[in-house]
């Protein structure tokens, strides 16, 4: 914001909050975060004129349903890319989640909540090694998540044979596939959807909070976050838990919608990113807004069911991903720079550098 | 500023590249035995005639000639005992192994494509259960596996390293794709050593016995004629898919949609790669379209959340064609919808290495050895879901190994060797 | 410590500092590369080993033949990652583009020699384009690596996934018998067109201009622009050439195949396993530095591992597990020596002191 960066009196608001409602909400529109939102609205629009039941509520609430898990798994990707890394291991944690619940739980229903437990133990773990092999062993975050894809993908497979025994009791499955019953006009609320809202106001609360504001900050320079006295190694490491731990979450959404097969999940870290992208997330870290990155997992499914009704044959599906994420970024690169000033030295589609303290562009004066 | 380009090292690059055009052009085939020679048997003239189309676009999968033969084969006789269907065949032209004889057990060298999925990790441990039993009858020495993970080019290497290092009495090779291993394939036939090509066939018909059921286009007759007597002229069925360009399950839907378009029934089919949530939601959304009255697949993996997806959206449960997973069994039982479960015979993982027990002894075999293809209908269902009982769901009911050693305990625990 | 104004003779403190300053550089350069091929030799020994209790012996003519023929299409593959990523850009639509490559190349070809050429060209040609158009999108419209080739590498699977539903033409005899062919039946003529490669790119890196410049935009865009080089027209090189190396390895894997597949990309997850062998070999994954010697000993590495692996009958699903496992240990080796130590140029923590003979160094 192109603002006077004079100290503020006491009293005096900064410039990113002056002007009433309406008015910040026009200005967050116009950024990529905030576009985003109107491409979801305009896909809603475009999928119920193509198939008008689509908008009756209880259609709709189960559309959210089923897009819950996504959300959730392009929220904890955004913690990570915002703080300037990627996680390429969230498919393997669905596929362990998934895993845990077929073979662990099986049909016992005392053990549902153990299971439980034990998943959400395994996501931290996982999201401990991929946070430490990156700020710890400086792998780039890109090779040490490609590495625990790979590891625990391999594992998981060789553990089981392949596939999980079965699916889980049926009350586990309610979490991922059932709701509260009776509900006037919606007639169905499923739990997916509180879920997703729950997360969605937690994740809007931490990222208001110091450790949100450091993550971003962290993202944006990680040397000057860490002279401002952040442990940048912790900060990241945290957000690469709750990468891991989101993508539990979504594991277990999943096994309630769709059962154990061992292709749930595969895939889903490079639809997070996508989402993430489309919500205007910069990758390098630095920028973007957590609900828009919730907002881009739904632009995708949205865009998805509407190629559906409008007959594309399902083989052309990558095609319009491809050509939609390419748009998004590219708008979104000169959206961001556009609305700074003055104009960052490094474009801010600059690749991703990796969390060690000599990064390129901190060596050339630009501080 | 400009820097000096060294001239020596660009010499040396330049000579590199001439040494590998030399010896492309002229240096012998290791794998050949003549030296010098071009002895393939690839003519200037003549290129791939049934696979691939002189002009690019769609290759047609749909072979009026073999749709035909397997209409045929579905009612045909049999050879053999039916209660051990995996040696059963349809009598036809056969091979004289006379030659391969043999009193010593032999090494039998396996290239796998892979155990990626439920229905070739049944099959693997129900032949490894057979070699266990073929081992302790002093058939067989031992069996060295390569598993090419899905990748042509790696069963291509598996193939050759088998044949330069494996020192192996015979070959079996599960290819993973049709056109492409054909070539490895044939080097393995000029060793002269037996090959037993089983699955997916290739197109040389150089293997000692190419081993497989009857096939994709009965199975799609099959399971398309059940639809149509069940469903009404004007009913749609939702047709899932799991990969575009497998040729065994290509020719199921190639039949399949004949016999839909020819009885007025509308199809519309998707590729879902097996994935359940992909399942659910295209089966959500065509609900939300209209009424489906029947769901087709060309494999049974990801059945159950089909039915689910019905179950969800509260329509009335379609009639259906899965397959003998267990996992569709008993959700075909347990809500009892009108269904049929086609089988590809997962019994026929035991046939190659009793093949090998035949071949070695000098017994004739059948050049092509078609295996029995039963769908599984309502009323067996039951027998198959009682003798499964404890099998994990995605085992296949038709594995043909109850009576190997070791029965129920390896199925059940699916360790894979 | 802060430069000071005075003129101050040299002590010996700031002696050792810049004697200490200049060879670091230099040996921690030498030491990825050397230290890739060290840990090459670990595996190599380990598997000479493992091999021999398996009754075998791993420097038998099938096993070399074996491992260099594995080496020849991840190779060229990853000599291209290596050139886009040292720019600072990633490329992960190489399976697809390979996979396009095949089909069309063996759609040309139809089984005769004599469309070879055309074939030929054609197929490098597109790629040609699917590069120059993913450098632009990098460098003109500042889209991440990540993404436009993602975007790319999706459209192109799209078309794929619609227009062949499996194999298609036919590669040539010639084709084919360069497949098979090699010298002695020890080294495959795809190695040597591999190394060939691989000679060419190294030349062209240390000693064009274009390489210089790769280097440079790789090591910091923004002071590339600032120092006059012109930053889009490396980048869209460094694509064009990934691109067109892809094809060339989709022709190896056409003369292997004999015809073309528009899954065959996929099914070797070339994009992930080039980026790893990649930064295994020492190339930072940032961009601006690095070499294609350490790519080329990284996928040595995968190499002879996977040929331990088949000769060990390990089970498949373990493999990936060894692998990951690998790729992390091994390039954690060295990622905190090569990165934490390498001297800022520009930095505050060396004494900078006018007119002392360090400003020279530091150019």
């Amino acid at each position: 914001m192109s603002a006077t960066t004079t100290t503020a009196a006491p009293g005096r608001s900064l410039p990113a909050t002056e002007g009433s409602l309406v008015q910040r909400a026009l200005r967050g529109a116009v950024t990529p975060g905030g576009a985003v939102f109107i491409l979801v609205a305009i896909l809603f629009l475009a999928v119920v004129a193509a198939n008008p039941s689509f908008g009756e509520p209880p259609q709709l609430i189960r559309f959210i349903g089923r897009t819950a898990p996504i959300a959730i798994a392009a929220m904890g990707q955004y913690y990570v890319i915002v703080s300037g890394e990627f996680d390429l291991s969230m498919g393997a944690v669905i596929a362990t989640q998934v895993v845990i619940a077929g073979n662990y739980i099986g049909q016992d229903e005392g053990r549902v909540l153990p299971a439980l437990v034990l998943m959400v133990a395994i996501g931290a773990v996982v999201g401990l090694v991929n946070g430490l092999g990156t700020t710890l062993l400086k792998v780039p975050s890109f090779i040490v998540t490609l590495g625990t894809m790979l590891a625990l993908g391999g594992l998981v497979r060789f553990l089981t044979g392949g596939a999980a025994t079965g699916n889980p009791v049926d009350s586990f499955r309610e979490i991922g596939r059932g709701g509260i019953q009776d509900v006037p006009v919606l007639e169905v609320l499923p739990y997916p959807v509180i879920i997703l809202v729950v997360i969605m106001i937690g994740g809007v609360l931490l990222m208001r909070s110091p450790f949100g504001r450091t993550i971003v900050a962290t993202g944006d320079n990680p040397d000057a976050a860490g002279l401002a006295g952040a442990h940048v190694w912790w900060v990241k490491t945290r957000a690469f838990m709750l990468s891991s731990l989101s993508a539990t979450v979504a594991g277990i959404l999943l096994v309630g919608y769709a059962g154990v097969h061992p292709s749930v999940g595969s895939g889903y870290e490079f639809t997070a990113i996508t989402a993430v992208v489309l919500g205007g997330v910069v990758l390098g870290g630095g920028r973007g807004w957590l609900l828009s990155a919730a907002a881009g997992a739904f632009a995708l499914e949205l865009l998805f069911s509407f190629l559906n009704f409008q007959e594309v044959e399902s083989t052309w599906r990558p095609t319009v991903q491809g050509v939609i994420i390419i748009l998004a970024v590219a708008a979104a690169g000169r959206a961001w720079s556009f609305g700074r000033r003055p104009s960052r030295t490094s474009p801010p589609a600059a690749p991703a550098p990796p969390s060690t303290p000599a990064r390129p562009g901190t060596e050339t004066g630009e501080n | 500023m400009r820097p000096k380009i060294h001239r020596a090292p660009i010499a040396v690059a330049s000579a590199l590249l001439l040494g590998v055009f030399a010896t492309a052009c002229s240096t012998e085939d290791p794998t050949d035995g003549d030296t010098g020679s071009d002895n393939t048997s690839e003519t200037s003239e003549s290129p791939d005639a049934s696979e691939s189309p002189e002009e690019g676009g769609e290759q047609e999968w749909f072979d009026q000639a073999v749709y035909d033969e397997q209409y045929e084969q579905r009612s045909a006789t049999f050879e053999g005992d039916p209660e051990t269907p995996y040696l059963q065949y349809i009598d036809g032209e056969m091979t004289d192994t006379a030659d391969y004889k043999s009193n010593k057990p032999g090494k039998a060298c396996f290239a796998n494509a892979s155990i990626g999925n439920p229905w070739r990790q049944t099959g693997w441990i129900t032949m490894n259960q057979q070699l266990k039993d073929l081992q302790d009858k002093g058939v067989i020495s031992e069996m060295e596996t390569r598993d090419a993970g899905d990748d042509d080019n790696t069963q291509i290497a598996d193939i050759d390293y088998f044949i330069s290092e494996g020192n192996c009495d015979a070959f079996i090779i599960s290819p993973n794709s049709t056109a492409a291993m054909t070539d490895a394939v044939e080097r393995a036939c000029e060793t002269g050593k037996p090959v037993v090509v089983f699955d997916r066939g290739v197109q040389t018909d150089c293997a000692t016995t190419f081993i497989h059921p009857i096939g994709g286009f009965a199975w799609g007759i099959d399971t398309a004629e059940f639809l149509v007597d069940n469903l009404e002229e004007g009913d749609k069925v939702v047709a899932l898919r799991i990969l575009p360009g497998v040729d065994v399950l290509e020719q199921r839907w190639a039949a399949a949609e004949k016999i839909f378009d020819e009885n007025g029934i509308e199809a519309v089919d998707f590729f879902t790669g097996a994935d359940p949530t992909e399942i659910k939601t295209f089966i959500t959304d065509e609900l939300n379209k209209g009424e489906i009255q029947g769901v087709w697949m060309d494999a049974g993996d990801g059945a159950v959340a089909a039915i689910e997806a019905f179950q969800d959206f509260g329509a009335d449960l379609p009639v259906m064609t899965g397959e003998d997973e267990m996992s569709f069994l008993r959700k075909w039982e347990e809500t009892g919808l009108t269904g049929l479960a086609p089988v590809y015979s997962n019994f026929q993982w035991r046939t190659p290495l009793l093949a090998l027990e035949k071949i070695w002894a000098g017994e004739e075999v059948p050049k092509e050895w078609v295996l029995p293809q039963t769908p599984i209908t309502e009323d067996e269902r039951a027998d198959y879901i009682e003798a499964n009982d404890g099998m994990p769901d995605g085992h296949y009911a038709k594995f043909g190994g109850e009576d190997l050693v070791g029965y129920p305990e390896v199925w059940q625990e699916r360790q894979i060797p | 410590m802060s430069a000071t104004a005075a003129k101050v003779p040299e002590t010996e403190e700031s002696v050792r500092r810049r004697r200490a300053a200049r060879p670091k550089d230099a040996k921690r350069r030498l030491g990825s590369t050397a230290l890739i091929y060290l840990v090459l030799a670990g595996v190599v020994v380990a598997s000479v080993v493992l091999t021999a209790v398996e009754g075998r012996n791993f420097f038998s003519q099938g096993n070399i033949w074996a491992v260099l023929t594995a080496m020849s299409v991840l190779g060229l593959i990853a000599i291209g990652q290596t050139l886009v990523i040292l720019v600072g850009s990633l490329d992960l639509s190489v399976p697809y583009v390979v996979s396009l490559a095949t089909v069309i190349a063996a759609g040309g070809m139809k089984g005769l020699d004599g469309n070879i050429p055309a074939a030929l060209v054609n197929t490098l040609a597109v790629c040609a384009v699917i590069g120059l158009v993913m450098g632009l999108l990098v460098s003109v419209l500042h889209v991440h690596g990540f993404i436009a080739s993602l975007g790319i590498g999706l459209i192109v699977s799209g078309y794929l996934g619609t227009n062949y539903q499996g194999s298609h033409g036919s590669a040539a005899p010639d084709l084919r018998l360069l497949g098979r062919s090699g010298i002695a039946g020890w080294i495959p003529t795809a190695f040597l067109i591999m190394l060939a490669g691989a000679v060419l790119v190294t030349l062209m890196l240390r000693y064009t201009r274009l390489g210089h410049h790769l280097y440079a935009i790789g090591g910091n865009r923004e002071v590339a622009r600032m120092s006059g080089v012109r930053t889009v027209m490396p980048v869209v090189a460094a694509h064009v050439l990934c691109s067109v190396l892809a094809g060339v390895a989709a022709l190896l894997l056409l003369s292997r195949t004999g015809v073309g597949s528009p899954t065959i990309g996929s099914q070797g997850r070339y994009d992930l396993l080039s980026i790893a062998a990649v930064v295994l070999g020492g190339t930072l994954l940032a961009g601006g530095k690095g070499s294609v010697i350490g790519t080329i000993g990284g996928v040595a590495i995968f190499a002879v591992l996977d040929n331990v692996m088949g000769v060990m009958q390990v089970n498949p699903f373990l493999k990936d597990f060894v692998r990951g496992l690998v790729i992390v240990l091994a390039v954690a080796v060295y990622a905190r020596r090569s990165v934490v130590r390498r001297p800022p140029r520009f930095g505050a923590t060396r004494t900078v002191l006018p007119g002392s003979s360090t400003q020279q160094e530091s150019a």
